[in-house]
């Protein structure tokens, strides 16, 4: 088994150090997978940005590993999905074990007629790099091993100054988006603290190359028998790469355990037998769920990691960071193109601080079960282990992660009231479910502008009218004859009717582009 | 409630010979189990309010009382 080679991408000196300032729309920091995806959808929707990163590679560890289905989507209108579908390991289901005792089985996406599975994992190199190439083919203006020094107030804009190995330059720009993570240097510059809370519990990572025989599902230990920690994850990724989480305890040393002598025998517990395997990469973390007060400031937006983190069980950070970018780079085409009023802008935060909060209160919820802080923490979470092999209700209570689910935006200033009574879930503000559509699938038909989805035989002169009828797609949305949709160009719902009158649809266009 | 003495009987009884860990681990299967017969969870999330009132605020203390 090989052991992979990072990329490295060259710095290629920009014209702008010739000391003339030039000016970019949108400039993005930090070319992970959020600020990639953010500045690819920009791009493609014809607008003039730049996308600048302090390193010269991809992420080094598995690191971000479950992309759910919603991000899956996402990634796909950016041009990526299938090929992170067929490189990624497929999976649905998951076990909880406690201690020697399969607790439960559970199996995210049981329902048929669905394009992606509820997750893939796959290292976050592999999504980095994917993107990396997806930004060359659409031409983005991507620049290596330029770092962020500092921005300033610059007339209507900004203007940023940015470090490379050929010196300094300075641009300005219209927006500025803050993707470049935990240790944003974009949220240090303009000192924002963090509100939240920090967990002291240590935890181990590991991504181990091996050949074994455990089925691509998500497995995790409360009380595991060979390790003993609290808690132990184990889920399989491509090439024969396995990532393992142990949790170590608060007093863990991060030297000490991170040193192969140390690590070895933890992994051997694990797996068992002489299965020969190799490590690829540890990590030793601690966690905190906190987030910034605005993800606005003036002109700057923060997006993923440097807006709100978030411990790893539910696979909430990442999978959140491209929701922001999927819910901000509309509204930054619908303005700077003259569509909407700078007012529509104000929604990315009323529409991602409730997301973010979500995140935030499932994953610290999932923590503080798997690390309970009192004696009568604990017996509530070792009654509720005990009781749910027998006693089906006790598995609700058992917290080993609230797996990531897209964000409804249900009290968006975007969204239009329903004014009639509808069945299933996709109310204002949810985003767009998948179905087998015309031979293909609905979601293809979105694929960054507002539309209709209409189950009848009307039409809207302006704006693309998709008529459907029956299927599935009728069943996910309450599809009788006459309903009408109208989607975002980020596939949310703004909008929805029992019929098609050009008005009431105009006015809940108006609306969503923040003209309310 | 009927019997309220053999209720009463069969919960200390349950936690007979059993140290605190283990008695702890007893009431918190049963507090779980309990929620789940009331059912309703407003219910259920007033009682543990109510749990956690008694004895704490002045009006609700009647620890000292010995009638």
């Amino acid at each position: 088994m090989r052991s992979r080679t990072a990329p490295v991408f060259p710095f290629e000196a920009p014209p702008d150090l010739d000391g003339r300032e030039r000016h970019y729309p949108v400039a993005v920091v930090g070319a992970g997978p959020v600020g990639l995806a953010a500045a690819i959808d920009l791009r493609l929707k014809g607008v003039g940005v730049l996308l600048v990163d302090d390193d010269g590679t991809v992420s080094v560890g598995s690191r971000l590993i479950c992309i759910a289905k919603r991000s899956l989507e996402i990634l796909t209108r950016l041009g990526i999905g299938e090929r992170l579908a067929g490189t990624g390991v497929v999976w649905n289901r998951g076990k909880v074990f406690h201690r020697d005792d399969l607790v439960y089985e559970f199996d995210l996406l049981p329902e048929e007629g669905h394009r992606w599975p509820a997750f893939i994992n796959i290292q976050q190199y592999y999504v980095e790099e994917f993107l990396v190439e997806r930004a060359r083919e659409v031409g983005l203006d991507l620049r290596w091993r330029t770092r962020f020094e500092s921005v300033e107030p610059c007339g209507d804009g900004l203007r940023v100054s940015v470090g490379t190995p050929d010196g300094p330059y300075r641009f300005t720009c219209d927006w500025l988006l803050a993707c470049d993570g935990a240790h944003s240097a974009v949220r240090r510059g303009l000192d924002l603290p963090f509100a939240g809370r920090v967990f002291r519990d240590r935890f181990l990572i590991a991504d181990v190359r091996m050949r074994a025989e455990f089925p691509p599902e998500r497995w995790f230990w409360f009380e595991p028998p060979f390790h003993d920690g609290q808690s132990a994850l184990l889920h399989k990724q491509p090439d024969s790469v396995w990532r393992i989480d142990l949790q170590l305890g608060p007093d863990a040393d991060p030297e000490e355990e991170t040193r192969p002598e140390r690590v070895v025998p933890r992994i051997r517990a694990m797996i068992g037998g002489d299965v020969p395997f190799d490590l690829e990469w540890v990590s030793l973390y601690t966690f905190r769920c906190r987030r910034l007060e605005r993800f606005r400031h003036g002109r700057i937006f923060f997006l993923g990691d440097a807006a709100h983190q978030v411990s790893p069980f539910g696979a909430r950070g990442g999978n959140g960071g491209i929701q922001d970018s999927d819910n901000l780079a509309w509204k930054l085409a619908e303005v700077l193109q003259g569509r909407a009023p700078a007012a529509l802008l104000d929604s990315y935060e009323a529409e991602r601080i409730p997301a973010a909060d979500e995140n935030i209160l499932n994953s610290t919820r999932s923590t503080d079960f798997m690390t309970p802080k009192t004696p009568a923490a604990r017996a509530f979470r070792d009654a509720a282990l005990s009781l749910a092999h027998d006693h089906g209700f006790a598995r609700g209570f058992v917290n080993s992660g609230r797996l990531s689910v897209p964000a409804v935006l249900r009290d968006s200033p975007l969204s239009t009231p329903d004014a009639e009574p509808f069945g299933g879930a996709m109310v204002p503000g949810a985003a767009a479910a998948d179905a087998p559509f015309d031979g293909g699938w609905w979601l293809d038909r979105l694929t960054g502008d507002f539309a209709l989805l209409h189950f009848g035989e009307g039409v809207h002169p302006r704006l693309a009218t998709h008529r459907a009828r029956g299927g599935s797609l009728a069943g996910r949305y309450d599809g009788r004859g006459g309903t009408t949709y109208l989607l975002r160009p980020d596939q949310h719902v703004a909008a929805r009717w029992r019929g098609l009158d050009e008005a009431e649809v105009d006015a809940a266009l108006g609306r969503a582009r923040g003209m309310a | 409630m009927n019997r309220a003495d053999d209720v009463f009987e069969a919960l200390v009884a349950a936690h007979e010979g059993l140290d605190d860990e283990a008695s702890r681990l007893v009431n918190a299967r049963l507090i779980l189990l309990l929620a789940e017969e009331v059912g309703d969870t407003a219910r259920v999330l007033d009682l543990i309010r109510e749990a956690a009132r008694v004895g704490r605020s002045p009006s609700g203390g009647r620890s000292g009382d010995s009638g």
